[in-house]
């Protein structure tokens, strides 16, 4: 499909917001509480955070959400019933505010999802799932996204990107997918046609810090490397990094039961747990933080672009943002690629 | 810290200690735990008001605790866990000396745990201003109020476990939360699971908190769970006695009395 480009007046967001509720969409949209903001089923449009870089969590939770139920069960006399998760359930989403490294995160994400195993659940979700794209017009010194192919007006993974043509300007739309396409439909009058082209000097400069080719090339011959422990000694091995990023698709599954009835639930984990490698036996074959915080790094520069073509990473700097002991990926992977093996 | 530097040079040298754990400038306005081992390192050493993270964390750290005795700049709030965590028998003087860093900011250094328990047990816990309102705020509330306002709270927890990977009492090899044979705690980020985890959390660090806020600053929610723990030092305070880690390890909440108040428990 060829991007269509529309102009979207300033005040016609909060219109094109009524539409969409009056056309019974949920609208997920970021939402700020104690400084922190994360994507929430919204009403109504001034309840929306504005200004934020990038929000405090990714919007992954709207595929992949942190607790998902797969199934039913209850024991009887006559044996064991089990009931699936009903997919005709999951209902039609806009994810409203997502940022291009956001947004981008998305396709990999799916090439996970859909690697051997197609995830029905996940795959159902997504296709329920109208993302609304926003440009980035600021960056701070935590992102990177044009160090692993991306850029603040990339419009990978977003059905419409809105860019904000100057602090109190309009916005310009670029309708991508089908999906898009048919929420212009429903308010055909707010897209206005345009001639405007070049968004480029509305998106924030942000310089390539490393190249994630070469890390990716490097990490081959380094997973002996002494830099594993030296980043991860203060490393607490928890879940913050893992959890925030829009691309981290581990889980646990756990049953959850009471009595002889209960439900099977697919929960978030982390790498970074020193749980999360322990055989049956005892075994830990990832039983120092260096070997997590290095499957970390690997899994995403080096095992990711192998078998599934794609990088890990969006540069989005959530996980530096959330890190309660300043592990920053960005400081990390520079020093990868200095460091000589 | 001239002082620090120096004397984590010294010690080094003098092979006194293996590894030294303090701060460094981190990247942004962010400081960070160092861990110096060369004594080169040791310039690398800072200390101002932003060097807030409780580094007691680290000391029972098995990466940490492996490379041998260590040395530890530590505040106020990082001393007072190394006495609760001598009292549990996880640091002792042949593992660990400490370097304090009096509320005045001047390098103190210890002979022996003792030394720092004397130290430490001058300076009451105080709650902060600021939460001491809010705790009043929730005790005024109706049991209704206050339940709609801890599921609220909680509601954006996903179980990331920052904060009880930073608190340093948070040290059990396998914590109740990662049992699932049986399983205690509903493993989900849901409401029951979020309420059911950090009730217990709070239940399980009455009388061993020392109230340092390290769980609620490595929230990257910003969860005020601290509000949690900060309640129990009040009640605990109140039914049995003012509280202050101590060598003794006359733990509040494991210590039975013959003369206990509490008849039923006789
Ligand atoms: S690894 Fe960090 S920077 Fe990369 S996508 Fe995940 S959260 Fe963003
Ligand atoms: S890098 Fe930071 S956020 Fe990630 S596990 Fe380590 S301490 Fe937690
Ligand atoms: S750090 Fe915050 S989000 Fe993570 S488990 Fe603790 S309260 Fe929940
Ligand atoms: S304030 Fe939080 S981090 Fe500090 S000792 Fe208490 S529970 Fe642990």
């Amino acid at each position: 499909m060829n991007i269509d480009k529309r102009l979207v007046r300033k005040d016609s967001l909060e219109k094109l917001f009524d539409i969409l509720k009056r056309n019974s969409k949920t609208i997920y949209a970021p939402f700020t509480k104690n400084g922190k903001s994360t994507f929430r089923d919204t009403e109504s449009f001034g309840a929306i955070s504005t200004g934020y870089i990038q929000t405090t969590e990714s919007a992954k939770d709207i595929a992949f959400p942190r607790t998902e139920k797969l199934l039913d069960f209850s024991k009887s006399k006559e044996g064991m019933s089990v009931k699936g998760t009903d997919l005709n359930d999951i209902p039609d989403v806009i994810l409203w505010g997502v940022r291009p490294c956001d947004a981008s995160g998305i396709g990999e994400l799916s090439s996970i999802f859909n690697w051997d195993y197609k995830d029905e659940i996940y795959i159902n979700r997504l296709s329920k799932v109208t993302v609304f794209g926003f440009s980035c017009s600021k960056s701070d010194e935590y992102c990177f996204c044009t160090s692993v192919g991306g850029n603040p007006g990339n419009t990978a993974g977003s059905d419409i990107l809105f860019t904000l043509l100057g602090e109190e300007g309009d916005y310009l739309a670029e309708i991508i997918t089908e999906k898009g396409l048919a929420v212009v439909d429903l308010a055909q009058n707010l897209f206005e046609k345009t001639d405007i082209s070049g968004k480029e000097k509305f998106l924030a400069e942000l310089p390539v810090k490393f190249s994630h080719e070469d890390i990716r090339l490097k990490l081959d011959k380094f997973f002996e490397s002494k830099e594993w422990i030296e980043q991860s000694l203060r490393c607490l091995g928890c879940g913050a990094c893992a959890y925030v990023c829009p691309t981290c698709a581990c889980f646990d599954i756990q049953d959850e039961a009471h009595g002889k009835k209960g439900s099977r639930v697919r929960c978030w984990d982390s790498c970074g747990f020193s749980h999360f490698t322990v055989h049956t036996s005892g075994y830990n074959p990832r039983n120092v933080q260096s070997a997590r915080w290095r499957q970390r790094i690997m899994h995403k520069f080096s095992y990711m672009p192998e078998r599934l073509s794609v990088y890990g990473c969006t540069g989005c700097g959530r996980c530096s943002r959330a890190c309660p002991v300043d592990m920053n990926i960005l400081e990390h992977l520079i020093s990868i690629q200095e460091v000589t093996v | 810290m001239v002082d620090l530097i120096k004397r984590a040079k010294e010690l080094l040298e003098s092979s006194a200690v293996k590894v030294v754990i303090g701060y460094e400038q981190g990247t942004g306005n962010k400081t960070r735990a160092l861990f110096v081992e060369k004594t080169e390192d040791a310039d690398k050493l800072i200390f101002d008001s932003r060097c807030i993270q409780n580094l007691a964390a680290y000391v029972t750290k098995k990466e940490v605790k492996e490379k041998g005795k260590m040395a530890i700049a530590a505040t106020l709030p990082v001393m007072r866990s190394i006495i609760q965590l001598a009292s549990e028998f996880q640091v002792n003087d042949n593992n660990l000396l400490v370097l304090g860093i009096t509320p005045e900011s001047n390098l103190i250094e210890f002979a022996n745990l003792v030394e720092v328990e004397t130290f430490v047990h001058q300076y009451q816990i105080e709650i902060d201003a600021r939460n001491k309102e809010m705790l009043d705020k929730l005790a005024k509330m109706t049991s209704a109020e206050r339940w709609k306002f801890w599921v609220d709270e909680l509601a954006p927890c996903f179980k990331c476990y920052a904060c009880r990977a930073a608190c340093p009492m948070c040290y059990c090899s396998r914590c109740t939360v990662d049992f699932n044979q049986p399983q205690w705690i509903p493993v989900p980020s849901t409401e029951l699971g979020n309420l059911e985890w950090h009730i217990m959390r709070a239940m399980h660090l009455t009388g061993r908190c020392i109230d340092c806020d390290a769980c609620y600053n490595a929230c990257p929610l910003s969860i005020p769970i601290n509000l949690l723990t900060k309640r129990m030092l009040v009640d605990a305070k109140e039914h049995f006695g003012n509280y202050q880690p101590s060598l003794k390890g006359d733990n509040l909440m494991s210590t039975y009395k013959p003369d206990d108040k509490e008849n039923f428990i006789q």
